[in-house]
């Protein structure tokens, strides 16, 4: 694979609800090692763009590329088992299995030979975690459910991890911890991330490139920096959110 | 707050009940107090039978009933719902009973037979074993239908149709090829098992209320296919002279040959009543220790993971549908061996067995005993089966008390019985069943 040729690729992607359209042909990048972020408002098409990678629904039209592999019409879990990991909108933990439970979930496409190591790594990352392991994952609070599904997504060892609004109803510091995680995820182990976010100031300000979305088309695209400055952002995005 | 004389109790349930004995004397006035009736003998003239007595009893049962209800119910703060519960032994102290329970009630399930004969005889246990085979019977197909309901999440109601397929499996099997029962057993669980892929395929796709009105379905349809397949199946009549099964070949017969004969035992029909108790028990057995093993690996743990939430299992890579079928297929195969004991130890065999409201009773089962529990499923059959049979003789009286004993328990322990899930793994030996007090339905 070039240097030049992107990790996911994205190319005229459109998506149906039946009869309605929800991503009018929507084309993204993301390389190797990068944290790529799309912002945009409510029912823009944030989180059907990362389910439409997912499989659940597949697109009508285009193509999704992974790894230099066609993965638009593959079921759900055969994309999953390739490398791409998701922690999907509302954390969606099983609240009645322990935290060692839900993260043996997450491990089972890997199989068995790193799950100590890896389980290592999940607790270095979120220590929160190793205290509560024994717990029922829906007696965590929001932001250690947010860190297990975070987690449980890694235990799979992907090489792209899809992030779904986590900081969804958290509380600044938490969010705050969640994204100084996901930085190091990208700097220490290469992960290359695709974060779906609402909360634009903090994703742009991790990402190293952002997509603008609005009712199912890019709209705008740069790096993170550059689409911070931007008058339309700040407009859309990000006063509005600061009152 | 206080400023408003708030009438004392007595007093407020007093008025009430009394009110509704002036409402039950209006109506009943009328509609008990006078009875219109055709008076023989006399060119068939009607006229009026005035009942006043029964009208007054109406009156004071209204009237105490009332009273009742809103001293010890309806308005006291310390209702007697909350006193039943207060009652009952409280979570905590059963989940230390549960650590002792089991290997208690295992004790108890292999020594029961050699207890009762040597209480009550062979004559006078009979009976009893009988009893046990039943209940051991549902301990199994609850045990099965868990598998479906409890750990997978799949709601099931039509899970008699595998006990059906399992039943005349072996009958069928017995009547055209002369197979024996351990032949068949195997067979007739396959078969179930098939079965249970066939429907799994096309409706595993719906979901909580829609799988269960099709799963009744297809239970009902295997029911009127047996009933109506006259030539095949025998529809009505049903399928009499089933093989009995075979101690390692040797029969359960009089004379010469026979398992009393080989062992040097007088000749008693106990024998085959204790060897087909101790044949379900280690079947049930069984079941209960593949479920267990299986909870402790992947597919019991997807399993699990399905019933949380399926669009969680589906982005971590897990195939959904071949998840869902597995679990279908192994509780039905599991009820493919009950029925094929069933058949067995029955002797004959009709559609009538198979009715919905064995799926309803073993369904009831697995709920009550608290849904993915095992212990729970033990201790509902024996209350439920062991009741039913010991209220045989208060029939007309018989659903009267299962259906104020079902709400009893939901009031008490909304989640069954045995409400605590046990995790599956655990990193350190203090790990505690997570009580399901503490957690709501539906938010985890």
């Amino acid at each position: 694979m070039s240097a030049t040729e992107p990790l996911l690729k994205v190319r005229g992607v459109e998506t149906y609800y039946g009869k309605i359209i929800a991503l009018k042909g929507v084309d993204l990048d993301v390389f190797e090692g990068e944290i790529v972020t799309l912002i945009g408002a409510n029912g823009a098409g944030k989180s059907t763009l990362m389910m439409t990678v997912c499989g659940t629904p597949q697109a009508r039209n285009g193509s999704i590329v992974y790894a230099g592999e066609d993965i638009t019409l593959k079921p759900t879990y055969e994309i999953m088992r390739t490398g791409i990991a998701q922690s999907p909108e509302g954390r969606r933990i099983f609240p009645r299995m322990s935290v060692l439970e839900n993260l043996m979930m997450g491990g089972m496409v890997a199989g068995n030979d790193h799950f100590e190591d890896d389980l290592k790594k999940a607790f270095d990352l979120f220590p929160r975690l190793r205290e509560r392991k024994n717990q029922r994952g829906g007696t965590l609070s929001g932001g250690e459910q947010q860190m297990l599904a975070i987690a449980r997504a890694l235990m799979s060892r992907p090489r792209l991890l899809l992030l779904d609004e986590p900081s969804l109803g958290l509380a600044p510091i938490i969010v705050k911890q969640i994204f100084e995680a996901i930085n190091e995820l990208n700097k220490n182990d290469g992960l290359t991330v695709f974060l779906v976010e609402q909360n634009a100031y903090h994703a742009l300000k991790l990402a190293h490139r952002g997509y603008v979305m609005v009712n199912g088309v890019i709209t705008m695209t740069g790096t993170g920096k550059e689409l911070l400055s931007r008058e339309e952002v700040k407009a859309a995005y990000l006063e509005g959110g600061r009152h | 707050m206080q400023a408003v004389k708030k009438p004392s109790l007595l007093e407020s349930s007093l008025k009430d009940a009394a009110g509704g004995a002036l409402v039950t004397l209006a109506l009943a006035a009328v509609m008990i107090g006078m009875k219109v009736d055709v008076a023989s003998g006399r060119g068939a003239e009607l006229f009026i039978e005035y009942r006043w007595f029964a009208v007054a009893m109406a009156v004071v049962v209204v009237f105490a009933g009332r009273l009742v209800m809103n001293l010890f119910f309806w308005r006291t703060d310390n209702s007697v719902a909350a006193a039943v519960s207060g009652l009952m032994p409280k979570s905590k102290a059963g989940s230390g009973l549960g650590a002792a329970l089991k290997p208690l009630l295992l004790i108890v399930a292999i020594a029961l037979p050699f207890a009762l004969m040597f209480w009550l005889g062979a004559r006078g246990s009979r009976q009893y074993i009988d009893l046990a085979i039943l209940v051991t019977t549902y301990v199994m197909l609850g045990w099965g239908l868990n598998i479906v309901v409890g750990l997978a999440g799949l709601l099931d109601l039509g899970y008699v149709a595998f006990y059906a397929v399992g039943a005349y499996s072996y009958a069928l099997l017995a009547q055209y090829f002369g197979f024996s029962f351990w032949i068949c057993l195997p067979l007739a669980g396959i078969l179930a098992a098939f079965w249970g892929i066939i429907l799994g395929f096309p409706v595993l796709r719906l979901r909580g209320d829609y799988l269960a009105i099709v799963t009744l379905a297809f239970g009902e349809i295997i029911r009127v296919v047996l009933l109506n397949w006259y030539e095949f199946t025998g529809g009505p009549d049903g399928i009499s002279g089933i093989p009995r099964p075979t101690f390692f070949g040797l029969e359960f017969t009089r004379g010469e040959g026979g398992f009393a004969d080989f062992f040097g035992l007088d000749y008693s029909s106990i024998h085959r009543i204790i060897f087909l108790y101790y044949l379900i028990l280690i079947m049930a057995l069984m079941t209960n220790f593949v479920t267990m093993r299986l909870r402790r690996m992947p597919i019991g743990r997807a399993w699990e993971a399905l019933r949380e939430d399926e669009i969680a299992c589906r982005s971590l890579g897990i195939n959904t549908t071949n998840t869902k079928l597995t679990a279908f297929a192994l509780g039905a195969m599991f009820g493919g061996f009950a029925g094929s004991f069933f058949a067995t130890r029955q002797g004959f065999i009709s559609p009538e067995s198979f009715t919905f409201i064995e799926s309803a009773v073993i369904l009831a089962i697995v709920v009550l005993g608290g849904l993915g529990s095992q212990i729970g499923v033990v201790i509902a059959s024996i209350f439920m089966i062991g009741g039913f049979e010991f209220f045989r003789e208060f029939e007309e009286y018989r659903m009267l008390v299962f259906g104020l004993l079902m709400v009893v328990i939901m009031v008490w322990k909304p989640r069954g019985l045995v409400s605590t899930r046990a995790p599956s793994v655990s990193l350190s030996k203090s790990a505690k069943g997570i009580s399901a007090d503490l957690v709501q339905e539906g938010h985890g």
